[in-house]
């Protein structure tokens, strides 16, 4: 294994390169809402997660639970609708599992985002297949945890978890959505991608990138 | 006077997009000075608290539906409305804020119009209130909408027209001085006995999006819409004024029955259709309920919880009894609703 942990910087880095992603591919996700929902994921996660990468920038964290409690609440309180709720959530459990460290290994990393996801179902109650951002969250960090019992190590299990977000988002196009406002489209709601499945790869991508660097 | 020159793309009465919210709140604070408007929170308040040992009642969600929620925020009705952006719920610092202010030491009840991201916020925002307060939060969820027709399959049925008798009855429950529990069951009772159904003959346009969120042909109409643009249960050739009224009534009494009881009948236009199109709608809506054996004992037509520019109209029933028109009869004095003062 080359790389046994991942830092507080390199997590920091990972949610900065979550905004450069989510800025870039604005209007894509924006679109897809447009199809199935109202038109305001993308401006919704812009915002969001700009705000988060401020207040990285003005005071870096220092902890682990400092930088996902922060970036979990920044959401909370800066995004509204169902994004800022889930992702917020997310973010928070993760600070929350993770505590008061510097660095985390992989095991600790792989347990933090599990709770998050846990986060996630109990404020969303999703369920697989709902169409949801849990479709592509819970076979990501199957991945994860699969390569890292496969003794990869947290770079190469980032990528394995990317690889099955990619597949879990391209897979919601086929799906019927029983989450969400998208839900109320009915058999009309078959044929798109969910902006959240599409918003939680970049998610996955950002943090394979991120690694990828070192 | 310095003013704003900017030229707006689109044929409205705005600044720009990004400033509609904060410049309706200005607005709102200057015409009305029962109210005080927290700017910075986004909340409207009464501008006079009600009295110790009352519950107080706090709603929100995005806007876009005015008058909902700020227009019922006043004596009889509402004690705090929290503003979100166009059609997006607000957040929980919001409704914390809120709770903490309006508490009386009697409870605040949540109003909560069932959409996702609505409930998601205001479950955070209780859960924030209790754990930093200790106020006692009741909520209730709004769930009328007849067009959402397999709700265990879907976020369930959206908090629709029912949303603003509910505001009504439940305030006048708590200016009576009832308990928590017992507003909040008030307000229970009047979500398991209102049904509603709605209808677009045009989209609305999102002022951040510049152009109509969906395109509805001339010749069709969209019926079961929500209030945010998005679809309904099917679109249908244009029609008539009676046969619309068939189509949205219709739906309504197979859910619900309503004969044996008084009703209180609300008809009401989503922004973009002019009064005397409600007016027409509401004869047709009566003629089928007489028709049908239902006693109409109150009504209420005009435009109380609307999507933007949206043309179109919704028709809401509430099954109500004595204890329900007494506190639908209470006094109200609010920006939009207002009798009995």
């Amino acid at each position: 294994m080359t790389n046994e942990t991942i830092s507080v910087d390199q997590l920091s880095g990972w949610l900065t390169r979550f905004n450069d992603l989510v800025t870039e591919q604005v209007s894509y996700l924006t679109e897809l809402d447009s199809a199935i929902g109202d038109a305001d994921h993308g401006s919704n996660m812009t915002r969001g997660m700009s705000a988060v990468v401020e207040k990285i920038q003005a005071s870096p964290a220092g902890t682990v639970d400092e930088l996902f409690t922060g970036a979990g609440m920044t959401l909370v309180t800066s995004v509204g609708g169902a994004s800022g709720p889930l992702y917020g959530t997310f973010f928070l459990r993760i600070g929350a599992t993770a505590g008061p460290v510097g660095t985390l290994d992989a095991p600790g990393l792989a347990s933090a985002l599990r709770a998050g996801l846990g986060g996630v179902v109990a404020r969303g109650k999703a369920e697989v297949g709902d169409k949801t951002m849990f479709d592509v969250l819970a076979p990501a960090l199957d991945a994860f945890d699969a390569a890292l019992a496969g003794s990869s190590d947290i770079p190469s299990a980032a990528r394995a978890a990317y690889s099955a977000a990619q597949t879990g988002r391209d897979a919601t196009q086929a799906l019927l959505a029983r989450k969400g406002r998208a839900s109320y489209l009915g058999e009309r709601s078959i044929g798109h991608i969910d902006p959240g499945a599409a918003s939680t790869s970049l998610l996955f991508q950002a943090l394979a990138e991120t690694l990828g660097k070192e | 006077m310095k003013v704003n020159q900017e030229v707006p793309d689109m044929k409205k009465l705005i600044n720009s997009p990004e400033t509609v919210l904060a410049d309706s709140l200005a607005g709102v604070a200057a015409a009305h000075p029962d109210l005080r408007v927290d700017h910075a929170n986004r909340i409207i308040f009464r501008a006079t608290p009600k009295a110790a040992g009352k519950v107080a009642l706090l709603s929100g969600g995005g806007t876009g539906h005015e008058p909902l929620h700020g227009g019922f925020v006043g004596e009889g009705m509402l004690d705090a409305a929290c503003a979100g952006a166009i059609f997006t719920s607000p957040t929980p610092d919001q409704m914390l804020e809120a709770t903490k202010v309006v508490d009386r030491g009697a409870g605040v009840l949540h109003i909560v119009k069932n959409y996702t991201g609505d409930v998601m916020n205001f479950e955070i925002g209780a859960e924030l209130a209790a754990a930093e307060t200790g106020i006692k939060v009741a909520v209730v969820v709004v769930n009328d909408d007849v067009a959402v027709e397999d709700s265990s399959f879907t976020a369930g049925r959206r908090g629709v027209g029912t949303t603003v008798l509910l505001e009504k009855i439940a305030g006048a429950a708590a200016e009576e001085g009832r308990d928590l529990a017992a507003v909040a069951a008030v307000a229970q009772k009047v979500n398991e006995s209102g049904r509603s159904m709605g209808v677009a003959l045009t989209s609305c346009t999102v002022p951040s999006a510049g152009k109509p969120t969906f395109v509805l042909p001339d010749d069709e109409m969209e019926i079961g819409v929500g209030i945010h643009g998005e679809p309904g249960r099917r679109r249908v050739p244009l029609a008539g004024a009676a046969e619309v009224a068939r189509q949205l009534v219709e739906p309504i009494l197979s859910d619900l029955d309503f004969t044996g009881a008084p009703t209180i009948v609300m008809l009401n236009g989503l922004g973009g259709t002019p009064l005397i199109e409600l007016y027409v709608m509401y004869a047709e809506v009566r003629k089928i309920l007489d028709a049908a054996g239902i006693t109409v004992a109150r009504s209420l037509v005009g435009n109380y919880i609307t999507a933007l520019d949206m043309a179109g109209c919704s028709v809401t029933i509430l099954k109500a009894d004595d204890d329900l028109l007494r506190l639908w009869d209470a006094p109200v004095n609010t920006s939009g609703l207002r009798w009995g003062i």
